[in-house]
């Protein structure tokens, strides 16, 4: 099962690297991993997408826990959460395809953010399955470039992740 | 006062009370190495001629004594042979600060001459490393790492500090506090989870005490034997927990897993309740996963969350200082009105008993050739079971583990989680320079003391009269063993050719160098290294051994605790 792990590190050189580095060493994966300061400039929120049983996945918060760097730790999949993930994508637009994928964009609430003679580069926002979905109705010959920031996330209500 | 990071480095080392400082000097750490000439009162630093064995003899002086280890190594080749030696440490959760120099803080990422990412190179290896980029930090930062080294569960802990920060100048003064934000580590088990613990141990019918490495870094083996007593419940202990529980005990059934006891293993693998005391259920204990123990409940006591239902799912886990939980579980004992089966519990030892009547560790000493295991008796005679003991890695270490029973925590030194030959020598002495006048002995084989053999030098300078005891077959034992069962008996590259005179050799290290080959004159020929005679020098003994002796009894890998190999 995926797991989103919200966690805050010391913003430190290294610090990205011990977590990274804690994945590689005992074999678990990352499917997506974003970080950037918070609001405290010596804390870095980093929240990472993986996938494996409940017990894997407690062993891997165990370890993260007992990296120096990483002062918190949250498994926002155990409890009600929002997450969000932004996508850029340029698509080869031209002809008929300019108006059938501006419908598409408006339909998924996308902004087409650039526009040129022959593209559009659409700004996307939500959960990872929606913009899979997008992408899956695109002619795949038509995508020229995607981005997207993995995801992030809070939980609901007045559960925080704060020190 | 003001004055530079190295001298800083100096000072602190002093006021943080250590007494050894194990090191190599090189380029990147010539100012450390001018302020232990210039400022250095007390520190006593002892040039060993490699890196690694640097560490390994810090490693053997925490052991040994229960204090962290200290290491100073210079940049790129310094740090990278030191790394065997951190690891080392690292999987054996052994206290140790390694303070690496590096280049200057400028021509880091330049490739500049002997640079190596240091903090990179060693980060898997560490328990936490650092990078000091400004002197103003040195002194908390030193501070942390010694900190960190030794609380919690201990480990190595690396301070990379480049030549430029060791030149510049700040002011020092020891810091008396550290805090650290994300590191807290945990003080007491849970009393609700002890409770119930200690229920479930009463009315346990088949119980087991597993014990391991955790009870002697935890310093808890007089609330081990209180409780073990107290409950008259058969204990085993892992390679690394050896000692912390009396080995002369009748409730010893000596230690389990790969090359275990029969009662050991039988005992754990039959029992109902396994209580898990600071052990982290190695491969190397559990044999098979599948094949673990079916019908056992687990209580596990560590301090490490981490290391609690990582193989083996367990019962009641409880988080804390074994120490502690320990002496907790006492007191609840002393409380409650539940009492044991004492019925079931005497069925279960007449049971053991049967099993301990197997006698698992005789062999035949009736040969014309010195068996390894009667060379370790011989010792244990020799020293009264009272010495320190380091081993390397291999049968020699598998011997030295069956043959020589401690009765004390601390005494037996060796690398049980990474393995690492050329360990031996090394440990021995650290423990020898924590220990001058105890009788440190250094268990080895050929293979294995040929891969720190240039300590002997250092031995020499500092007067280091460790008995080294190299159990020499001609082969790299243990892989010959398991060509012997899993290869059909082609021993690729297992036979030890070209071995040097290893008498002539301690001599010209300046050493004693004896040989022993014929098994009537062992005891007295080993008597005699252990007398005054040879109080003061090291003697080198070779012992030429049987080529053919295997480590019985034997767990396949793949089979479960019941499915030994016995002679």
């Amino acid at each position: 099962m995926k797991h989103i792990i919200s966690m805050l590190i010391e913003n430190e050189s290294g610090a990205l690297s011990r977590v990274s580095g804690l994945f590689s060493a005992r074999g678990y994966n990352i499917h997506a991993l974003t970080v950037a300061p918070t609001e405290d400039d010596s804390l870095s929120r980093l929240t990472l997408v993986t996938s494996g049983t409940s017990q894997e996945v407690e062993q891997i918060v165990k370890h993260l826990n007992r990296l120096i760097d990483v002062v918190k730790v949250l498994d926002l999949t155990e409890g009600l959460h929002i997450e969000r993930e932004l996508m850029l994508i340029k698509l080869s637009t031209t002809g008929d395809t300019r108006d059938e994928y501006k419908r598409l964009v408006d339909i998924f609430r996308g902004d087409i953010v650039d526009v040129t003679a022959t593209t559009y580069t659409v700004q996307m926002v939500g959960k990872s399955a929606k913009l899979d979905a997008f992408i899956d109705v695109i002619d795949p010959g038509l995508i020229l470039e995607t981005v997207r920031s993995g995801t992030v996330g809070v939980m609901r209500g007045e559960k925080c992740l704060q020190i | 006062m003001e004055m530079t990071g190295a001298q800083i480095l100096i000072h602190y080392l002093e006021d943080e009370g250590v007494e050894h400082l194990w090191g190599y000097p090189g380029g990147a750490v010539l100012p450390i190495y001018d302020a232990l000439d210039t400022d250095a009162k007390n520190l006593s630093h002892i040039l060993v001629r490699h890196e690694q064995a640097a560490v390994h003899a810090a490693d053997g002086y925490a052991r040994s004594t229960g204090k962290p280890g200290v290491v100073l190594v210079t940049s790129g080749p310094g740090a990278t042979n030191a790394v065997t030696g951190i690891a080392t440490a690292y999987m054996d959760s052994i206290p140790l600060v390694c303070i690496t120099g590096q280049v200057p803080t400028g021509m880091i990422g330049l490739d500049a001459f002997q640079e190596i990412d240091t903090v990179g190179v060693t980060r898997p290896i560490v328990k936490h490393n650092f990078l000091v980029k400004n002197v103003d930090e040195l002194a908390s930062t030193l501070k942390k790492a010694f900190y960190l080294a030794t609380t919690g569960r201990p480990g190595p802990v690396v301070i990379d500090i480049p030549k430029d920060v060791q030149n510049a100048k700040s002011t020092y003064a020891f810091p008396q506090e550290v805090e650290m934000r994300s590191y807290l580590p945990i003080t007491k088990g849970h009393g609700g989870q002890i409770k119930k613990a200690v229920e479930m141990m009463l009315s346990a019918k088949k119980p087991v005490l597993y014990t391991g490495g955790g009870v002697i870094l935890g310093d808890a083996s007089d609330e081990l034997i209180e409780l073990t007593r107290k409950l008259g419940f058969p204990i085993t202990q892992t390679l690394m927990g050896l000692g912390a529980f009396p080995a002369s005990d009748n409730l010893s059934v000596g230690m389990l897993g790969m090359h275990g006891t029969y009662e050991a293993n039988l005992t754990m693998h039959n029992s109902d309740l396994i209580i898990a005391i600071g052990a982290r259920f190695d491969d190397r204990v559990t044999g098979n996963l599948e094949k673990f123990c079916p019908d056992a409940k687990i209580i596990h006591v560590d301090i490490d969350p981490a290391s609690i239902s990582k193989n083996v799912l367990v019962d009641i886990p409880i988080v804390g200082p074994v120490k502690q939980v320990l002496t907790e579980m006492l007191r609840v004992l002393e409380r409650t009105e539940l009492s044991m089966d004492q019925a079931a519990l005497d069925d279960w030892w007449s049971q053991i008993e049967d099993w301990r009547a197997t006698n698992c560790l005789r062999y035949d000493s009736t040969g014309a050739k010195i068996k390894p295991q009667a060379a370790v008796e011989a010792v244990w005679k020799s020293t009264d079971g009272k010495a320190y003991v380091s081993s390397d890695v291999g049968q020699h270490q598998m011997f030295a583990a069956q043959y020589y029973p401690f009765d004390k925590p601390r005494r037996w030194l060796n690398s049980g989680g990474l393995g690492t030959m050329g360990f031996g020598l090394p440990a021995a002495m650290g423990a020898q320079m924590a220990f001058p006048d105890e009788t440190v002995v250094c268990i080895t084989g050929e293979g294995s003391i040929q891969m720190n053999i240039q300590e002997l030098s250092t031995c020499l300078q500092y007067g280091l009269s460790v008995k080294i005891i190299c159990l020499n077959n001609g082969f790299l034992g243990m892989v010959r063993q398991w060509q012997e069962f899993f290869y059909e008996r082609r021993y690729s590259m297992s036979y030890m050719d070209s071995l040097p005179d290893f008498v002539k050799l301690a001599e010209s290290y300046g050493h004693v160098g004896i040989r022993i080959d014929d098994p009537k004159t062992l005891q007295a020929q080993l008597d005699e290294v252990f007398s005054e005679k040879y109080k003061n020098r090291l003697v080198f003994v070779d012992i030429i051994t049987d080529q053919q002796e295997n480590v019985y009894p034997m767990i396949p890998a793949g089979a479960g605790l019941n499915e030994m190999i016995l002679v």
